[in-house]
């Protein structure tokens, strides 16, 4: 029979080297950054078609994207229960296509990609095409040749007639032909444009895609206007009448008609969900080439969905603080007031930043611990004391946060990342241990608490740290083989080095 | 430069520091099963009073708020008295009533009280506001000890008790506890009490240390510490070697007070006794652990064991 601690220490050796042997593995096998390098913008893009039944079999087609613009589509997944699914490929578009017999209840499909931007480059050039005639009635043809021949005039050439229908066209617009046109379309404004271009004769076509906004949700499809200048194509912005593709512009599809179409059923929608995520660029591109190959991809926080990945983020980071607590405590023996507080405190300075938590932390706490004196000459019982507690907590974070924010200082807003019950708790120790031990032990434990609290935030908000534990989520094996073992640490703490000064071999 | 001592030194001497007393002692021979009898001072004294073990006597308990009202009959006819948590740490909400005027009550410092003080503090103390955790709590309501007159000179204001640290049945190291005026009346070393290190062989000082330092007479009464033997020492090693076996804690702190008429009593158990004895000793509790758990194994005998330690640890 083995003792219990050689039994630790064999199960903390395995962790240990499980832990790291991963992390090798990936970084030298798999090609995996050990320190963090450049960083990628990766949005995850998830479209949502809704729909309600109508009359007879279903058919759902949706054109996919193609990555155009330098925008590269990593990861592609398709969510369809109850339907039948299909990729079709025609004249080199790909169509996703969901059809099912009969649909009786409201259906919702998703379409979810991860798409980063890889180069700064446009769209490629296309050749020249004529322009289409729109079909209009007869007093909009009026208003729009009249528009026609009033912007010619101010312009000198097919891009700055664009720029100027599109401003004649904007919501300040005065332009009594302009404002007609509006209210006579029932589609959106792009269209008119489009149709007073076709009508002037110049080449111009929409591009479809998604204006990006990181944590959106319930995005629409937008459109810009392509047009053809005489020697190349310009893309405008039809709302800002900006030319030139923008930034923040996923490109779903060029010159096509419909994005989706779907038969048997109505009221169809088609929305997006946006999250944008920093990850570290040889990561992404690792990600691209191998994610098939090696199953141990597969089974990644990366694999998961954005949000998730973010929650996951900031989840991983809390092993390293409770390790810096277990030092902390076990082999410093720093005295803090209850376990893992500073974690929770750590926790709530990632929100709020190391100064401005420190600051708000101090003045709630000793608000508190005032207001806490003055609760306990009533002589209180127990639970109501503490629930009191809660409440005037609650009261100090609200006057803080509209006081902070009628003075303009928007940063004590995050004052709300404090969690309430903890500081609640926190105060109630304190002024416990005030009247029982006297100030200095409210000192020692309370300015324990925060010491540890600020080494576990700056381990926490280390960028090589973060990188590690979100990249590498096996160390947190590693890390627990390392808690474990501290767990059988029995040799002496640093303060006790300290305490026990004077006692070490006779003099 | 903040002096700091070197680990191998304290490894020399023996000194146990919190991290082994943990991990090596009280996780290994103390099952947490055990814990309730000890930290409720209520379920300590009836074990105790089973086994025949001297306590102080209990007069009364008051469990629920509705019978903090009727707390003044209980206390009729009782002239001095002590009424505490059943389950407080580090000796807190012990009030002491030493004497009577008329209808209030004399505290130890001498300041009168009324009965509605009184009351408020049995209700402070069911409401948990000493109790470990500020758990719901029982005051008990027990008799003042008449401490020894021997030991009166060297402790101010507070009663001085006796910390023997037993060790499977077998009593490894003891410190008498003296209250000072900058400790204000309380037991607690870190408070500025002083710890006189006793001799286990013959329950005579060894050496007094205040604040961590040596002295060599009390701060306040000014009674020299290597006067000191404590009377009754066999009873009181007796006393904590049983309360191993009461308890079932193999490694536990027993605190003892002498009272005049009935001898030894013992005041209280800890489960997770502290690391100052060894700074009122002088010494190490690691060599004389280990030679604890050989005399253990050594008999079974519960008076042999007592005899092997006085004759091992004594000067």
């Amino acid at each position: 029979m083995i003792s219990s601690r050689t039994r630790i220490e064999i199960l903390s050796g395995c962790l240990l080297l499980v832990g790291v042997g991963l992390m090798l593995y990936k970084v030298f096998v798999l090609g995996f950054p050990l320190i963090p390098g450049a960083y990628r913008d990766v949005w995850t893009i998830e479209g949502k078609i809704s729909f309600k039944p109508a009359q007879g079999p279903v058919e759902v087609e949706l054109l996919l994207p193609e990555g155009l613009a330098g925008w590269e589509i990593v990861d592609e997944h398709f969510a369809s229960s109850g339907f039948g699914f299909d990729i079709r490929d025609a004249d080199d578009k790909r169509w996703a296509v969901w059809s099912r017999s009969e649909l009786r209840e409201a259906a919702t499909l998703y379409y979810k990609i991860q798409a980063y931007r890889l180069s700064e480059q446009g769209l490629a050039d296309r050749s020249a095409r004529p322009a289409s005639e729109p079909m209009l009635e007869q007093d909009q043809m009026v208003a729009v040749d009249r528009l026609i021949e009033v912007l010619s005039a101010k312009s000198s050439g097919p891009e700055r007639f664009t720029a100027l229908l599109i401003q004649a066209l904007g919501p300040n617009s005065t332009d009594p032909d302009a404002q007609f046109l509006l209210s006579t379309w029932e589609e959106e404004p792009y269209r008119v444009i489009l149709a007073v271009l076709g009508r002037a004769g110049v080449p111009a076509y929409p591009i479809r895609g998604i204006r990006l906004e990181d944590g959106r949700r319930r995005q629409t499809l937008s459109a810009l206007l392509e047009i053809y200048n005489g020697s190349e194509w310009v893309v405008f912005d039809p709302l800002t009448a900006k030319a030139g593709l923008p930034e923040d512009f996923f490109v779903w599809q060029r010159r096509g008609q419909e994005v989706l179409s779907v038969v048997g059923g109505r009221d169809s929608r088609l929305e997006f969900a946006l999250v944008s995520n920093s990850l570290p660029a040889r990561t992404v591109a690792v990600m691209e080439d191998q994610a098939e190959q090696f199953a141990l991809l597969d089974f990644s926080i990366y694999s998961l969905p954005v949000e998730q990945q973010g929650v996951f983020k900031g989840l991983l980071l809390i092993p390293v603080a409770a390790l810096v607590v277990v030092i902390m405590r076990l082999l410093v023996g720093v005295r803090t007031s209850g376990t893992f507080m500073p974690i929770l405190i750590a926790l709530a300075f990632m929100q709020t930043t190391l100064w401005l938590g420190l600051a708000i932390f101090l003045g709630l706490v000793s608000a508190g611990l005032v207001i806490r004196s003055w609760l306990s000459h009533m002589n209180l019982l127990l639970v109501s004391r503490i629930s009191a507690v809660v409440i005037v907590v609650i009261f100090l974070m609200a006057a803080l946060a509209i006081a902070s924010y009628r003075m303009g200082l928007d940063q004590v807003l995050s004052v709300t990342y404090f969690p309430t019950i903890i500081l609640a708790w926190t105060i109630e120790r304190m002024s416990i241990l005030w009247e029982e031990e006297g100030a200095h032990e409210v000192l020692v434990q309370g300015g324990g608490s925060l010491l540890v609290a600020v080494f576990a935030y700056a381990a926490m908000s280390s960028a090589l740290i973060g990188h590690l534990t979100f990249n590498f989520p096996e160390l947190t094996l590693s890390l627990l083989g390392v808690i474990l073992l501290l767990g059988k640490y029995t040799g002496y703490r640093l303060t006790e080095l300290y305490r026990f000064r004077d006692m070490g071999d006779p003099r | 430069m903040i002096p700091l001592v070197s680990p191998a030194a304290l490894r020399r001497r023996g000194i146990m520091g919190m991290n082994e007393r943990n991990v090596g002692y009280i996780g290994k021979y103390n099952p947490r099963r055990f814990y309730p009898l000890v930290d409720n001072k209520l379920k300590t004294k009836k074990a105790a009073q089973e086994r025949g073990i001297v306590v102080p006597e209990l007069y009364g308990v008051v469990e629920y708020q509705h019978q903090v009202r009727h707390v003044t009959t209980l206390l009729e006819g009782l002239e001095s008295f002590v009424i505490k948590p059943a389950q407080g740490s580090g000796g807190k909400g012990i009030l002491v009533i030493v004497g009577r005027n008329g209808d209030r009550f004399i505290k130890s410092s001498g300041v009168e009280i009324g009965a509605s003080d009184v009351r408020r503090h049995v209700s402070n103390v069911l409401a948990g506001l000493h109790s470990l955790g500020g758990r719901n709590d029982i005051a008990m309501i027990e008799a003042l000890i008449d401490f020894d007159p021997s030991l009166a000179r060297f402790s101010y204001e507070g009663v001085p008790d006796i910390r023997v640290i037993a060790f499977r049945g077998v009593p490894v190291m003891a410190m008498m506890r003296c209250a000072t005026h900058a400790s204000d009346g309380k037991a607690n070393l870190h408070q500025g009490a002083v710890g006189v290190g006793l001799d286990i062989g013959s329950g005579a000082a060894v050496r007094a240390v205040q604040h961590g330092e040596l002295v060599e007479i009390h701060p306040d009464t000014q009674a020299v510490f290597a006067t000191l033997t404590i009377p009754h020492w066999e009873r009181v090693l007796d006393l904590a070697a049983s309360c191993v076996e009461m308890t079932g804690l193999q490694y536990l702190g027993a605190d003892v007070v002498l009272d005049r008429l009935r001898g030894p009593m013992l005041l209280e158990l800890n489960a997770r006794p502290g690391l100052a004895i060894q700074v009122a000793n002088q010494a190490g509790l690691r060599h004389r652990l280990a030679a604890a758990a050989e005399i253990a194994e050594q008999t079974q005998e519960h008076d042999a064991r007592i005899a092997l330690a006085r004759q091992r640890f004594g000067a």
